[in-house]
């Protein structure tokens, strides 16, 4: 099926289902136990012995000797399959860095070994008796010092990184903003790690893991170990988190296949939580500079966004400018990406990659300006809101854009007009109190996205897609879709997700998981209702699917009438949504109470109005925002992988010095969905929320921070030490 | 984790016996710091002497002040009602530890010896005279923001991180301890805790198989009682830097700080000056100070800290 013309009046717009907030149907099987996460899987393949990975000792050079002896004459060893003895696996196209390079080690904890063991604590143990030698290379590792002579990113998407003359706009602006903000490295630091259980029978493999994109991994582990993609099967139906992390094959897997090649049998592992950090993938750092001039009315008439960060192969930074022209039209832009090389580990996607930092830039430089303009911040972001066309190259319409009712409803909800526009005027005892807005965008992209539907004889659904579910609602909102295209109730909707012998769907990133995988159920859910009007002789388009009965004029039949049938759609995204910029809007709003004497900050409430077109379960819709929320607060306030630039590595690898938010930072959230549809986006009309609720709110922190303090920081995470001798003095 | 051998001793004499006569023996309470650092192989005991079952889990009335048992778990220590009502800084410091579940299972001994939080402590691919004696140490020059600021040496600049020892300190606190040949010793907190030195991996005065039986809480201090734990997040992060405070209605009292040296520092003459004001406390107390430039700032944060302190005692 193919989406060619904007979505007409269809039965979504009728829905029972779809639309209403909906309990995950997984989740008496979470909470008991019964949803097996991929280490878990004990009963798919029998025998299986346990992986323990080694990671790299140093971050740049050469393994000139492994002492595997001891290691292998260790209690209960099975077998080690390591660097020295092993030649490097192959790459694809996914992944930058090496996952099982050989003796060349191009970052700290790079796979080296893996050793494989009855149990897995003789398993760790003998990892521990591997001594390796190395040779030191020489790295670069220092984003600050590099980036000057950091080349420009090539970019794949339009063109919108030049619009009419800044330069000479910027010179003549009455008021103007000019500013560096950084943002640090960061991690994913998902809960659930990186785990494989790994089988081979013949020359096939099987993996069942913990991963977001199921096609894209089977065809990735086909080209890194340098086999038939058609002899792979991924099963990944649960997933403990990922947010970018999980997008790609990693070491687990290439690790747990080759051990368990090496030692005949079936091999789990699970990637210790100290690999976790250096291992994968992470958010890069960046260095942006934003520079704003407007008019004294507010409007902006010149806008640039430069940004610096770093990677392992030189490109694909952490493009933190991708928001910058979709909020604000200005008359006047210079866009500039710049990626430099380092040795760090590899950087890669993580939840809004680049919008969500540059947000935290952006929205900052935005706040700035309102007080250089002295005009209220909510205001200086409708002013400039951009409506109708989407200036750059080539131009483009906006397909359904309410930023404006976003802001609006916000400040009216939490009580804006209770924020002091100068700063440090609210005290309260000890705290000063701080309130602050940012704005939010985030693309909505589609992907073609296909499904299997079938009728059971006893009239109920099954739905079968390799669609995944990161903790973000799939099986849920999938079920709610079949059910309300089968004209079914919910608990006769069974769905299977995560396995590639499954037809191939969006898969979960970028945002687009929701709207593409929903688009595709719905598609093979039109292919079953012709099946089923064919077999029972009507014209299923035509016929109405509801209370398990498909009625056309006189006829009417329970579905069960029509036996087991079984449709597989696709739905393909047609040219027609290129000419439209479709994305998804929030407006954020933060309160603060930061120490007088301690600099501590204290989020005190966070709101995000969320503009996302049709949200098809409230619910599951929410949590995802406030858990990005969440995300932001880390990202703004304690969130920094620090790089120890001597050894050339992620130092705080562990989930007690990497600090992300615990319950006591975030005392109160509130999510507020408009009802808006977006007819270009899919015949649901919906689009994803998982990465909107990440652009902004950090933004939205920092400026309840200034507001409250007075104090402005451009230097992420805006923790005390950077601001506690600008306090106010003390006795 | 190495492979270890395990037994239950049935007395405190038993105890410190088994551990003296094994080459390469540890005591293990609640195991929530032990486990963790044999799982990375930082510590590698070949045999555990689980004291779990020894009996001095109560607290019970000792002259004017109370004995606590060192296997009382920092849950139950905290909540006691004496402790609550007569000690309240030690009620508040313990609850800013940790979390519900690890306090549960944390016991009063293992929290005293509980071990730095050093990154580079946690990473046996780096150098570290505490972990390695002789390797070096990656924290200078390195990552130090969370690390000691006085009482530190050019082989270490780490920090003890604990809380309810910072509290202890300013009470004066006393450690009970029986030894293998089963002579009984009482070491006052002050000189429980060494500096690191030239031997950072020697962290406290006991000698080896000696075994904490008890803490002794002399009589209550009175006054209002404090401790300003500040963190990056709001739970569950070690000190930046920490202050445990008793403040009489006269202005004079102790305080000890948490988060800063090798262990929980007090100065007595830094005591004297409470009436004048956070700044000269803190001035004395870190007059020593040999910050780095990651970690100077808590100087001023404990002064401010202080502060805060001093002002919600007037309050
Ligand atoms: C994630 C996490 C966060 C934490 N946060 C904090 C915090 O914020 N503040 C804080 O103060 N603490 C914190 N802790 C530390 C925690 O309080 C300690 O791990 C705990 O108190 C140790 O007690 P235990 O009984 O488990 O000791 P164990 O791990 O059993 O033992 C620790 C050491 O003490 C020795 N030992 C134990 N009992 C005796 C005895 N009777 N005599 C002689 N030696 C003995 C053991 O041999 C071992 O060397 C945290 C710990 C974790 C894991
Ligand atoms: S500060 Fe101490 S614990 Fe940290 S690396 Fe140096 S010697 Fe080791």
């Amino acid at each position: 099926m193919k989406f060619e013309e904007p979505a007409g009046q269809n039965l979504f717009d009728r829905a029972k289902i779809v639309g209403k907030s909906t309990p995950r149907i997984d989740g008496p099987l979470k909470v008991s136990g019964r949803a097996p996460y991929a280490y878990e899987r004990h009963d798919v393949a029998p025998n299986q012995a346990y992986g323990w990975i080694v990671g790299s000792a140093i971050a740049k050079g050469r393994i000139t000797a492994m002492n595997l002896a001891d290691a292998r004459r260790a209690p209960g060893v099975l077998g080690i399959v390591a660097a020295t003895e092993h030649k490097p696996v192959g790459t694809s196209r996914f992944n930058h860095a090496p996952l099982f390079g050989g003796t060349e080690i191009a970052h700290y904890h790079q796979a080296i070994a893996v050793v494989v063991a009855e149990t897995f604590e003789q398993a760790r143990a003998a990892a521990g008796l591997i001594r390796t030698e190395y040779a030191d290379g020489e790295g670069s590792f220092d984003l600050a010092k590099v980036a000057p002579g950091a080349p420009l990113a090539s970019e794949k998407l339009p063109d919108y990184n030049r619009l009419g003359d800044f330069q000479a706009a910027f010179a003549s602006a009455p008021v103007t903003v000019d500013q560096r903000y950084t943002t640090p490295d960061e991690a994913h630091a998902m809960m659930e790690p990186f785990a494989t259980i790994a089988a081979w029978e013949g020359d096939a493999l099987t993996i069942w893991t913990s991963n977001q994109m199921v096609a894209w991994s089977k065809r990735a582990l086909a080209s890194i170990l340098g086999m038939p993609a058609d002899k792979i099967r991924v099963d990944s139906p649960y997933v403990g988190g990922g947010f970018g992390g999980k997008l790609f094959i990693r070491a687990d897997a290439v690790m747990a296949a080759l051990a368990a090649k090496a030692v005949n049998r079936p091999v789990k592992l699970a990637m210790q939580r100290p690999l976790m950090f250096n291992n994968s993938t992470h958010r890069p750092a960046t260095i942006q500079r934003v520079r704003l001039g407007a008019g004294r009315d507010g409007r902006i008439t010149a806008i640039a966004h430069e940004n610096w960060s770093g990677n392992i192969t030189g490109e694909d930074g952490e493009n933190a400018t991708l928001q910058t022209p979709k909020l604000y039209t200005g008359a006047n832009r210079l866009l500039e990406n710049r990626t430099a090389q380092l040795d760090l580990p590899e950087g890669n996607a993580m939840r809004a990659p680049g919008e969500a930092p540059g947000h935290m830039a952006l929205e900052v430089a935005m706040d700035e300006l309102a007080e250089a303009l002295g005009m209220d911040p909510v205001e200086l972001r409708i002013v400039n809101d951009a409506k109708g066309n989407l200036p750059g190259e080539p131009e483009m319409k906006i397909s359904d854009r309410n930023l404006e009712r976003c802001l609006r409803t916000g400040a009216e909800r939490f009580g804006w007009s209770a924020r002091k526009a100068a700063p440090a005027q609210m005290r309260e005892g000890r705290k000063l109190v701080g309130l602050g807005v940012a704005a939010g965008y985030r693309a909505a992209p589609t992907q073609k996205s296909a499904a299997r539907v079938s009728l059971g004889a006893d009239g109920t659904i099954a739905v079968e897609t390799d669609m995944t579910d990161i903790g973000t609602g799939s099986y849920t909102i999938i079920a709610q879709t079949a059910a309300e295209a089968m004209g079914v109730p919910l608990n006769r909707v069974r769905v299977d997700l995560g396995d590639s012998l499954s037809p191939v769907s969006a898969g979960s990133g970028g945002q687009w998981g929701a709207a593409s995988s929903t688009a595709g159920v719905y598609a093979a859910c039109v292919n079953l209702r012709r099946m089923i009007g064919e077999k029972l002789g009507f014209d299923g388009d035509a016929a109405t699917f509801a209370n398990g009965h498909a009625t056309l004029g006189e006829q009417s039949h329970a579905l069960s009438d029509a036996g087991a049938l079984s449709a597989t759609g696709e739905m393909e995204f047609g040219a027609f949504q290129k000419e439209y910029d479709i994305g998804t809007y929030a407006a954020h709003f933060a309160e603060v109470a930061v120490d007088a004497y301690t600099g501590e900050t204290s989020i005190r409430r966070m709101l995000s109005v969320c503009d996302a077109g049709r949200i098809i379960n409230p619910l599951s819709a929410r949590s995802q925002v406030i858990g990005a929320m969440v995300m932001a607060a880390g990202a703004t306030l304690t969130e920094d992988l620090h790089v120890d630039k001597r050894f050339g590595y992620f130092a705080n690898h562990d989930l007690a010095s990497y600090e992300v938010p615990v319950h006591a930072d975030i005392p109160s959230q509130e999510c507020i969905f408009l009802d808006t549809l977006d007819p270009m986006i899919s015949p649901l009309k919906a689009k994803g929320v998982g990465e909107l609720g990440i652009c902004g709110p950090g933004a939205a922190i920092a400026n309840a921070v200034y507001n409250a303090t007075g104090i402005r920081m451009r230097d992420y995470p805006l923790t005390l030490d950077k601001y506690l001798d600008r306090l106010p003095a003390i006795a | 984790m190495r492979s270890f051998t395990y037994e239950r001793a049935a007395t405190p004499a038993d105890a410190a016996r088994a551990v003296a006569s094994h080459p390469n023996a540890k005591f293990i309470a609640g195991g929530t710091n032990l486990l963790d650092l044999m799982k990375l192989e930082i510590e590698t005991p070949a045999h555990l002497i689980d004291v779990g079952q020894l009996g001095l889990d109560r607290i019970e009335k000792a002259g004017d002040g109370i004995r606590i048992g060192t296997l009382v778990s920092n849950t139950a220590l905290s909540a006691h009602e004496r402790v609550r009502e007569d000690y309240p800084v030690l009620t508040r410091a313990i609850q800013a530890g940790a979390s519900g579940q690890l306090r549960n299972k944390a016991t009063t001994g293992g929290n005293l010896l509980q071990r730095t939080r050093c990154i580079y402590f946690y990473d046996t691919n780096m150098p570290c005279n505490k972990r390695a004696p002789g390797s070096g140490c990656a924290a200078i020059g390195g990552i130090s923001r969370q690390l000691g600021v006085i009482g530190t040496s050019d082989a270490c600049i780490a920090t003890y991180p604990g809380d309810m020892a910072v509290a202890m300190r300013v009470l004066d606190a006393a450690v009970e301890t029986i030894r293998p040949d089963g002579t009984m010793r009482s070491i006052p907190i002050a000189d429980f805790h060494r500096l690191w030195g030239d031997t950072p991996h020697i962290e406290t005065v006991l000698e080896p198989g000696e075994l904490i039986t008890h803490v002794y809480l002399p009589k209550p201090l009175g006054g209002k009682q404090f401790y300003a734990k500040v963190r990056d997040r709001r739970s569950y992060a070690f000190a930046l830097v920490s202050v445990a405070a008793v403040i009489q209605p006269d202005g004079t009292g102790w305080v000890a700080f948490g988060g800063v040296a090798p262990k929980p520092w007090r100065v007595p003459e830094a005591d004297a000056m409470l009436p004048h004001g956070a700044k000269a406390v803190v001035d004395r107390a870190f007059a020593d100070a040999r910050p780095t430039e990651d970690n100077a700032f808590k100087i001023p944060l404990a002064r401010r800290t202080l502060a805060g302190v001093l002002a919600d005692a007037k309050a």
